[in-house]
């Protein structure tokens, strides 16, 4: 999966967990709960949803790599290598 | 003998026989092994079928687990529960109101069908020697009520909210919520009453609990009003059952869980009914402290820990009557919810009191069974009340202050509803012994434990790996919407850890 593509995995998911969300202008810098209405709840959607789409896992201590996109980039580029983007 | 202790008499008169403990008061004996048809092992075992046990059966089982669901009552919910009466009554427990997150958490991990029943209250009320409003409890026009109420500063009353959504639980400033309310608005009792009243019929807590379980339980109801759900408490759990059904979970009811197995320090599954069942995570939603100190037992546990569990105080019960009104016979529309009290003064000593002159009337008017032809009008009283005073009453003793609650409470319905006694043909209370009868929860605790009961939940599985707690504990995760989070959240944890036995 190509880094653009996380990106897009960690849209979709977030689409469906919020419809009522406009997320065509995220800046991949800035975090993620400073953009968009997403709370603790949200964020471990998130992560259930990884699992369950891509099979990758996320210990909890692990969940700041989250924040914004370009820091799940950056944390998920290996788990997520060789696997495909589920729409 | 009242007719708790005869129900609870014929559970000991049947010792060696089971009984069916939901079925009319427990005296229905229980002939076929209601485990019969359960396999010998699963990924995960849910032990009680209440909001939290349902939602997290769900979560692993969507997840693609195997998941067996094990559930003493013969109908599933646990407090989320009903009961219908002659006459065409359903009475709902405890659907009163929950914040609108609940459709959220119903959309993700439940359905959408059941996120679109779930509808706004049109009104809440609010009457007492104090103050008189009607508010749709949404933040712009509860706070345009107390604001004109109490001439209170808006901008005062703003800071206050937003002090209450800055809490978060790793930065508790250790307060209380008395000290809190003494900060922002000194000596208006008042005031504290618009505030605390509904909180302490939401969850049980009085003003002495830390301030963070009140900012977060306010900050979750303080947003776009209270909701319910449509169609009733019935129709809820019968489509979580068929969900559930759908996603494989294999569920059982009339099950009782007498143990967690615990083989080389790990849970190893439960024994139900006298049979053993084998699991690789068992997620418990039984009371916290039942599940440390009954189903697991001490000596699998360090003697800090057990200290600890035992430690937990439980949060207060309640009385709830029961009243159906004659099919034909109408009430008008008075409001959703009514929070009401005849007490000069407002403590939470007096709303948990025995004879407490404050009660929560929730209206039930067709419209909360929309797809029923003879849907009829029910109202359900719920006030606070404490185990210990409702246990120490001897039998006549306990009948007569059954009786004189419905006759306190009558009158009081009466003051709304002028002459309404007439149009009444079904009446019938129940007490903290009733809740505690039925769902096994100890004491008969409505809201599980104080605040210290969430650390004890959720430190459960570093004791026994593999052993996972959810359920109404901590205040924060209590009621429908905090049980509901609570078993997603621990799910997701099980998760983890069947992923890592797995990959060792
Ligand atoms: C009178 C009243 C009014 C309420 N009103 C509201 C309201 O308006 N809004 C709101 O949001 N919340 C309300 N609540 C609170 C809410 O109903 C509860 O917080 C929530 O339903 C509790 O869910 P739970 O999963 O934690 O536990 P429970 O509902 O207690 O579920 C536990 C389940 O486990 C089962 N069980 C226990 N031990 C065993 C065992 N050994 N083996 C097998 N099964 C077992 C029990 O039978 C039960 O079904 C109210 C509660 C009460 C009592």
């Amino acid at each position: 999966m190509t880094d653009e593509q996380i990106k897009q995995a960690i849209i979709g998911i977030i689409n469906d967990i919020n419809p009522d969300e406009d997320t065509s202008n995220i800046n991949p810098g800035e975090r993620l709960r400073d953009q968009l209405d997403l709370d603790s709840m949200d964020f471990l959607d998130i992560v259930m949803e990884l699992r369950k789409r891509y099979g990758v896992h996320v210990p909890d201590t692990d969940y700041e790599h989250l924040a914004s996109l370009d820091s799940c980039v950056g944390y998920l580029r290996d788990k997520m290598a060789g696997k495909e983007l589920v729409s | 003998m009242s007719t708790e202790q005869q129900q609870a008499g014929f559970n000991l008169k049947a010792e060696g026989k089971r009984v069916l403990r939901g079925s009319s008061g427990g005296r229905v004996e229980q002939k076929v092994n209601p485990v019969e048809k359960a396999k010998g092992e699963y990924d995960v075992v849910v032990i009680g079928g209440g909001l939290a046990g349902l939602t997290g059966a769900n979560v692993m089982a969507t997840q693609g687990y195997r998941v067996c669901l094990l559930e003493q009552h013969y109908n599933y919910g646990g407090m989320a529960t009903w009961f219908r009466r002659p006459g065409g009554h359903v009475f709902d427990i405890s659907l009163h109101g929950f914040p609108v997150g609940m459709k959220k958490s119903m959309r993700r991990y439940w359905s959408q069908e059941i996120a679109d029943s779930i509808v706004q209250l049109e009104s809440i009320r609010f009457d007492n020697p104090q103050f008189s409003f009607e508010t749709q409890f949404t933040r712009e026009d509860y706070t345009n009520k107390v604001v004109e109420a109490f001439k209170l500063d808006r901008a005062h009353v703003e800071r206050f909210y937003d002090h209450l959504r800055k809490m978060e639980y790793y930065n508790d400033d250790g307060k209380t919520i008395r000290e809190m309310f003494e900060e922002f608005f000194p000596g208006r009792n008042d005031v504290h009453r618009a505030f605390m009243e509904p909180i302490t019929y939401a969850n049980g807590s009085t003003l002495d609990e830390p301030a963070i379980t009140y900012g977060i339980v306010f900050s979750n109801f303080m947003s776009k009003g209270v909701f319910t759900f449509s169609g009733g408490t019935d129709q809820l759990i019968m489509k979580m059952r068929k969900i559930l059904q759908s996603n494989g979970v294999d569920m059982f009811s009339g099950a009782q869980v007498e143990r967690v197995l615990v083989e080389n320090g790990r849970c190893a599954g439960v024994r139900v009914n006298g049979r053993d069942i084998k699991a690789k995570s068992v997620l418990s939603n039984a009371n916290i402290k039942g599940t440390v100190l009954k189903l697991v037992g001490e000596d699998h546990l360090s003697p800090e820990f057990v200290q600890q569990a035992k430690d937990v105080r439980l949060s207060g019960s309640s009385c709830q009557v029961y009243i159906g009104i004659k099919q034909g016979e109408e009430i008008p529309f008075i409001t959703d919810l009514l929070f009401c009290s005849t007490a000069d003064h407002f403590t939470s000593e007096e709303l948990c009191d025995l004879r407490t002159k404050s009660r929560t009337f929730s209206f039930y008017y067709p419209k909360t069974r929309p797809h029923l032809k003879n849907a009829g009008f029910t109202i359900v009283s719920s006030n606070n009340a404490r185990w210990q005073d409702w246990q120490a009453l001897d039998d006549v003793e306990y009948e007569r202050e059954k009786n004189a609650l419905i006759d306190r409470t009558i009158d009081h319905l009466e003051k709304y509803i002028p002459n309404v006694r007439e149009k009444i043909d079904h009446l019938e209370a129940s007490t903290p012994r009733t809740f505690n009868f039925y769902t096994q929860q100890v004491q008969g605790a409505s809201f599980g434990t104080k605040f210290e009961g969430l650390d004890v939940s959720m430190k459960l599985s570093e004791q026994v790996p593999g052993l996972y707690h959810a359920g109404s504990v901590g205040i924060i995760m209590s009621g429908w919407l905090g049980t509901v989070n609570y078993g997603v959240i621990t799910a997701n944890k099980m998760a983890e850890y069947l992923h890592e036995a797995k990959a060792k």
